[in-house]
């Protein structure tokens, strides 16, 4: 009923092939646009900027990079968060040594810089995949946060590689309050996550997940499986790259290289199996959900632990944590492998006939 | 020169080490299909188990046998509760679950048996043998003497174990083709029960050897982190393979710690210390360009 493409009729090529071809969806999104531009800015308080929605919209964007190399092109990383370093360290160098590059192009560049790395450490997949191509992504994980730590020049000579972000400043505006940052964070995400949505389906979309699904056959129909395979490599580190700027310069504000650790990695993976291999939404909703967990277990545990007289430590939570975040992984990937987003597609299967099921 | 040969052989045996760990990877693939990142996860818990039960108050072999049937009920469980969920997944997802496994394991031994770092004691001390630094002036230690022979006894108990018992040539036959096993009436779900009991078991002997030099603590989990380069080199279904390929990459990367950084030094000023945490994987994946499939592993051939 709420939920119906019944009679829309589309009568051009443009109606056709635009990105929400359903009219619901494009309300909706309108609505959650006007929601994140509008009514949150008006509503939330700082501690909801600065530590709950910048660092979702910065881990979505990074989870939706993921997403595009893991979930489309099906080449699976663990190096993420090494790209996302790269993507930090190389904005902080063009703000330092370009004079008056503004910072958008900096972001933009940092993109570009990480997308060269990422390509780089994407050449073996053109000889191996599956664990083997996940074990040489833990190669660059390792080799890259080493490299921003052990040379002086990345980080402009400061001790154990911390840097910290120069002002983001466009067009004379200096972005400093959270609320400000968040409007920015949410424009370039928004664009960024618009492009990601149009890219999957276009002929590159398609050849990626041709490739996810078996090589050898895509080879065959004539992918040219080099070039699909190092653009998603590409493309996805370039998500990773303009996240991982972001991350330093609206969200910590000082980052070292070894808090982009494996275990970071590990979160941004964790994110889309949890919100949805291959799928845009999925990202957004794997990003909530993890960032949102530790914080709903700090609060509930002690709460629990109180209810129940027993013994209770700081220690404690994060084993809890870790332990849940393992159960939850198992979980999804036994009961609901296309994560939260395919429940969400549930959803819209069931409102199409609700509430007249007959 | 002998500096050299010193340092070689130090690493050679701490690549041993490694390769007792890789071993673990090597059994559950190659009888499942399944890349064990859990393995690592599985190390620290053995170790850990090995220390709660002594500080219990169970003596050292009482511990070890506990420690034994809980890593085997652990990995009766696993199979139970995961894997058996999981046949028919891609062997990526199968992957996942098992970092997911990591976790779950990473947050609940501590929970068990505290998260302090602890000594565990199996009575050989880490000291240079006297008798080769007087005659040679050699340093190596006793104890890494003893890891290579666990290992080569491990090594050749496995190698036996699949090669004459019953089960092991069913778990052969299972790792060439699950379907082809069950149709012969191999009971394929007994069979990845017993694998990752046997797997439970080297992580135990592993545990305990990495426990004993550096201490039971969280650390033990990256022991993983430094079997998988050795994995991709000697090749993910070869046994022998695990060994050499811990040889080398324990020999190449101690050498490369040593030689390497004051080049780097003289070139770009600096410290260059500590490339140990990524030589490895640089070194197996320049190896994989040349041999994707390790010096050991099976040729794979794609069809459509």
């Amino acid at each position: 009923m709420l939920y119906r493409e019944a009679g829309q009729f589309k009568t051009s090529y443009a109606a056709d092939q635009q990105l929400f071809p359903i009219r619901q969806d494009r309300i909706g999104i309108l609505v959650l646009l006007a929601v994140a531009f509008l009514g949150i800015p008006g509503m939330a308080s700082e501690y909801w900027f600065s530590a709950i929605l910048i660092p979702f919209l910065i881990f979505a964007l990074a989870a939706l990079g993921l997403n595009i190399l893991t979930g489309y092109a099906g080449q699976l990383s663990l190096g993420s968060a090494a790209f996302m370093a790269v993507g930090a360290y190389a904005a902080y160098n063009f703000q330092l040594r370009v004079e008056g590059i503004p910072i958008l192009v900096s972001f933009l560049m940092a993109g570009v810089t990480a997308a060269g790395v990422g390509v780089l450490f994407g050449l073996p997949s053109l000889r191996i995949k599956g664990f083997y191509l996940a074990v040489a992504t833990l190669a660059a994980q390792f080799f890259i946060v080493w490299c921003l730590t052990k040379f002086p020049w990345l980080s402009n000579n400061s001790s154990s590689g911390v840097i910290s972000a120069q002002k983001v400043e466009i067009l004379g505006h200096v972005f400093e309050s959270p609320r400000e940052k968040y409007l920015l964070v949410l424009s370039i995400v928004v664009v960024m996550a618009l492009a990601a949505r149009n890219l999957v389906r276009t002929s590159t979309g398609r050849a990626w997940m041709a490739v996810r699904d078996m090589d050898v056959a895509a080879s065959v129909i004539g992918i040219r499986l080099m070039p699909t395979k190092l653009l998603a490599f590409a493309v996805s580190s370039f998500y990773c790259g303009v996240a991982g700027a972001l991350y330093a310069y609206c969200y910590l504000g000082s980052v070292e290289p070894d808090g982009f650790s494996l275990e970071m990695s590990f979160k941004i993976l964790f994110m889309i199996i949890i919100g949805g291999v291959g799928s845009i939404l999925g990202s957004f909703l794997g990003a909530a959900f993890i960032l949102l967990l530790p914080i709903f277990l700090d609060v509930t545990l002690p709460w629990l632990a109180g209810l129940f007289h027993l013994p209770f430590s700081n220690a404690t939570v994060s084993h809890i944590q870790m332990l849940v975040f393992g159960a939850l992984i198992m979980f999804f990937l036994i009961v609901e492998p296309h994560g939260l987003a395919r429940l969400w597609q549930i959803a819209k299967e069931k409102l199409r006939l609700w509430p007249f099921p007959h | 020169m002998q500096f050299f040969f010193e340092v070689l052989i130090g690493g050679l045996l701490s690549g041993i080490m490694y390769s007792l760990v890789a071993l673990g990877f090597v059994l559950i693939y190659k009888a499942s299909g399944v890349f064990n990142f859990a393995q690592g996860a599985m190390v620290y818990l053995a170790a850990l188990s090995v220390v709660g039960c002594m500080e219990k108050g169970a003596p050292l072999w009482l511990a070890i046998i506990l420690a034994f049937v809980i890593m085997t009920l652990f990995g009766i469980a696993t199979e139970k509760f995961v894997l058996r969920k999981l046949v028919n997944q891609p062997p990526i997802a199968l992957f996942m679950a098992t970092i997911g496994l990591a976790f779950f394991i990473e947050g609940l031994a501590p929970m068990i048996f505290g998260n302090d770092p602890r000594a565990l004691e199996i009575g050989i001390v880490d000291e240079p043998i006297e008798a080769i630094l007087d005659s040679a002036g050699m340093v190596i230690s006793k104890f890494d003497l003893l890891a290579a022979g666990v290992a080569a006894i491990l090594v050749t108990t496995l190698a036996l174990f699949f090669q004459y018992t019953r089960i092991g040539r069913a778990l052969r036959a299972v790792a060439d083709d699950h379907q082809a096993a069950l149709s012969i009436g191999i009971p394929l779900q007994h069979i990845w029960a017993i694998v990752w009991g046997v797997a439970g078991f080297v992580a135990l002997v592993a545990g305990m050897m990495w426990g004993a030099r550096n201490g039971v603590q969280f650390a033990l989990t990256f022991t993983a982190m430094k079997a998988l380069p050795v994995l991709i080199l000697g090749g993910f279904t070869s046994v022998p393979g695990a060994i050499v390929g811990g040889l080398i990459i324990g020999a190449s990367e101690k050498l490369a710690e040593i030689y390497i950084p004051p080049v780097m030094q003289s070139m770009f000023g600096g410290n260059f210390g500590g490339i140990e945490g990524w030589f490895p994987y640089i070194l197996a994946l320049l190896f994989l360009l040349v041999r994707p499939e390790g010096l050991f592993g099976e040729k794979h051939i794609d069809r459509v």
